[in-house]
């Protein structure tokens, strides 16, 4: 079996489960999001009429928080309500972006299983945890059983070798992946992320590649837990966790392999995930906004990458630069490491932690015909904003280059 | 049960995604008829003056990519879509489908037999999706009797009622 099948067969109480089969799981925490009031609905239409577990279940406040609209707020007084009535966890609007908050609060380790009404769930395969993206019935569902049906997917194995040159990261690496096996190759599949490179790379850059997975199509995303996994979660994890580990003899239904040792910056260009190209192929255009942010581009490596590029410089005048830290755990370290000056000192905004413009629900959406540069996970057409703005996603150590020169630049010039 | 579906055909490309369906700035919306009157504003805002009760969609690969939001599924059911045809969903996009109630039929070939506006009958069981129009036919999923009463009673979502109420039987 597979480490994924282990740890599913376990949350279903079984001894095996196989790719196909239809399980309930324990899930160990189910999450609504603020953006999704139906979710309180569709609970109700189930005809639910508690929690059975409310100490697995919540909602998070990180995506439009704090509110920007009467209705919003609305909304997220509705969802407080909601908790408190069944006892469920609140993680407000002092949270940040789901899955980075709640990873660093200790919700999510090796073995668990998470759904929410977020995409990018994925996330979770970074700790060796399986998570999913669910709608609002799912949602519904999960919150109030504690537990969810899943189909068991097949897994791929993406293997990853080779040293990462300098200025090249883990976004670059996922852009490339997307580029070459295109935004549904994965699609009700898992993907295992294997090989020196992933090995080498701290916890930060394994959230990207998992983040990402499902902007392949991926139900879920796994990485085998490793000494970096169970130092980060030292402390946070107040409890014992299971490892899986795969048997040798699985069958993977696919197998890819990526040289990463003389990969190069990666832009995907307007308006999907895996129009990807080598940065330098891409004549220089100038824009109107960057982002460094969100869940795949807001963590403490990602400020300090590029903060490491801002220092002693501005921002360029015609251009409008965003930065928002993930989580409040991470706005505090960036504080504490001066992070935020250099960014406060070169002209950026910062932005309160959570899922800023990535969206488009609020706080720095763009105009017709205007241009983002952004560390986020995707440029599809009016995701940010109007539907004839474009957006480009890059590392954030491309988007910091680029905000200092205003055009579309390599970063490895500044590293 | 219904085992034939006929309606005129709206047709999309590949690569539909939710920020087209329904676009971040909505989702503070929650109410069926709130959502389907912004139903595919990332595309053509003008859909839900053209979409009709009945009407079933088809569609490239990947349809429904991106987020969670279920929006994406009410976009379409309120608006009284009754199926989407693709070359493939996004895994989310398609439980969301199974769980509401909403049909989605995968159709390696569908995509390439009918435009916008032409009809089309589809037979669940024999899985096929046939352009009255043009008298082209096209092979699709074939769903057991199994399937098509799940999605008659009106979803996956009807498994969850039943589950709800035994355990408020239970206490």
């Amino acid at each position: 079996m597979h480490a994924l099948e282990k740890l599913m067969a376990n949350a279903a109480g079984v001894a095996k489960v196989s790719a196909g089969d239809r399980v309930w799981c324990k899930v160990d925490l189910a999450l609504g999001i603020d953006l999704y009031r139906n979710i309180i609905d569709s609970f109700h239409e189930i005809g639910l009429e508690k929690m059975q577990h409310p100490e697995r279940a919540g909602f998070i406040f990180g995506i439009n928080a704090p509110a920007p609209t009467i209705r919003a707020a609305q909304n997220e007084k509705d969802m407080r309500e909601f908790c408190k009535k069944h006892g469920a966890h609140i993680f407000d609007i002092n949270s940040g972006v789901v899955y980075q908050h709640v990873i660093e609060q200790g919700y999510i380790f090796p073995g668990a299983v998470s759904v929410a009404n977020d995409s990018h769930a994925t996330i979770c395969g970074a700790l060796g945890a399986f998570g999913t993206g669910t709608g609002g019935y799912d949602t519904a569902a999960a919150l109030g059983f504690g537990e969810m049906w899943f189909k068991v997917p097949e897994v791929i194995r993406v293997a990853i070798r080779g040293q990462l040159p300098k200025g090249v990261f883990a976004k670059d690496v996922v852009l490339k992946i997307l580029r070459e096996l295109k935004s549904d190759f994965a699609i009700y599949k898992a993907i295992e992320y294997t090989g020196e490179t992933v090995a080498a790379m701290c916890l930060a850059e394994r959230m990207v590649l998992c983040n990402m997975a499902v902007e392949m199509g991926a139900k879920t995303s796994y990485i085998q837990p490793d000494e970096k996994v169970h130092a980060f979660l030292r402390g946070r994890v107040k409890h014992d966790y299971t490892v899986y580990t795969t048997d040798p003899d699985y069958e993977y239904c696919a197998e890819y392999v990526f040289d990463v040792s003389a990969l190069v910056p990666q832009v995907a260009l307007p308006h999907n995930v895996d129009n990807g190209v080598d940065l330098t192929d891409v004549e220089p255009f100038a824009f109107n906004q960057g982002l460094v942010g969100t869940c795949t581009g807001g963590r403490l490596e990602d400020l300090a990458a590029a903060a490491a590029i801002l220092k002693g410089r501005k921002v360029h005048p015609d251009v409008r630069m965003l930065v928002i830290p993930a989580t409040y755990e991470i706005y505090s370290q960036a504080i504490a490491r001066g992070y935020i000056q250099t960014f406060i000192d070169a002209g950026c905004v910062i932005c309160n932690a959570g899922c800023g413009p990535c969206l488009g629900a609020h706080m720095g959406v763009l105009a017709e015909g205007e241009k983002c540069i952004t560390a986020s996970n995707r440029n599809f057409a009016g995701r940010m904003g109007h539907m004839n703005a474009e957006l480009y996603l890059a590392s954030p150590a491309t988007v910091a280059a680029s905000c200092v020169e205003g055009v579309l630049a390599d970063p490895r010039k500044y590293l | 049960m219904a085992k034939i579906l006929k309606g005129r055909v709206l047709v999309f490309g590949d690569n539909i995604d939710t920020d087209m369906i329904v676009p971040g700035r909505y989702l503070e919306l929650s109410k069926p008829q709130e959502i389907a009157a912004v139903a595919m504003a990332g595309l053509d805002p003008d859909f839900p003056k053209k979409v009709q009760p009945g009407d079933i969609v088809v569609a490239g690969r990947n349809f429904g990519c991106g987020s969670s939001r279920e929006h994406g599924i009410i976009a379409f059911t309120a608006n009284g879509v009754q199926a989407i045809v693709a070359r493939s969903f996004a895994k989310i996009y398609y439980r969301n489908a199974i769980v509401s109630g909403l049909m989605v039929l995968f159709s390696e070939e569908a995509h390439d037999i009918f435009a916008s506006g032409q009809h089309c009958e589809i037979d669940l069981e024999a899985g096929t999706v046939t352009n009255t129009d043009t008298g082209r036919t096209a092979r699709c999923d074939k769903l057991s009797a199994e399937d098509i009463a799940v999605w008659a009673a009106g979803g996956m979502v009807t498994e969850y009622k039943r589950k709800a109420q035994a355990i408020n039987q239970r206490g």
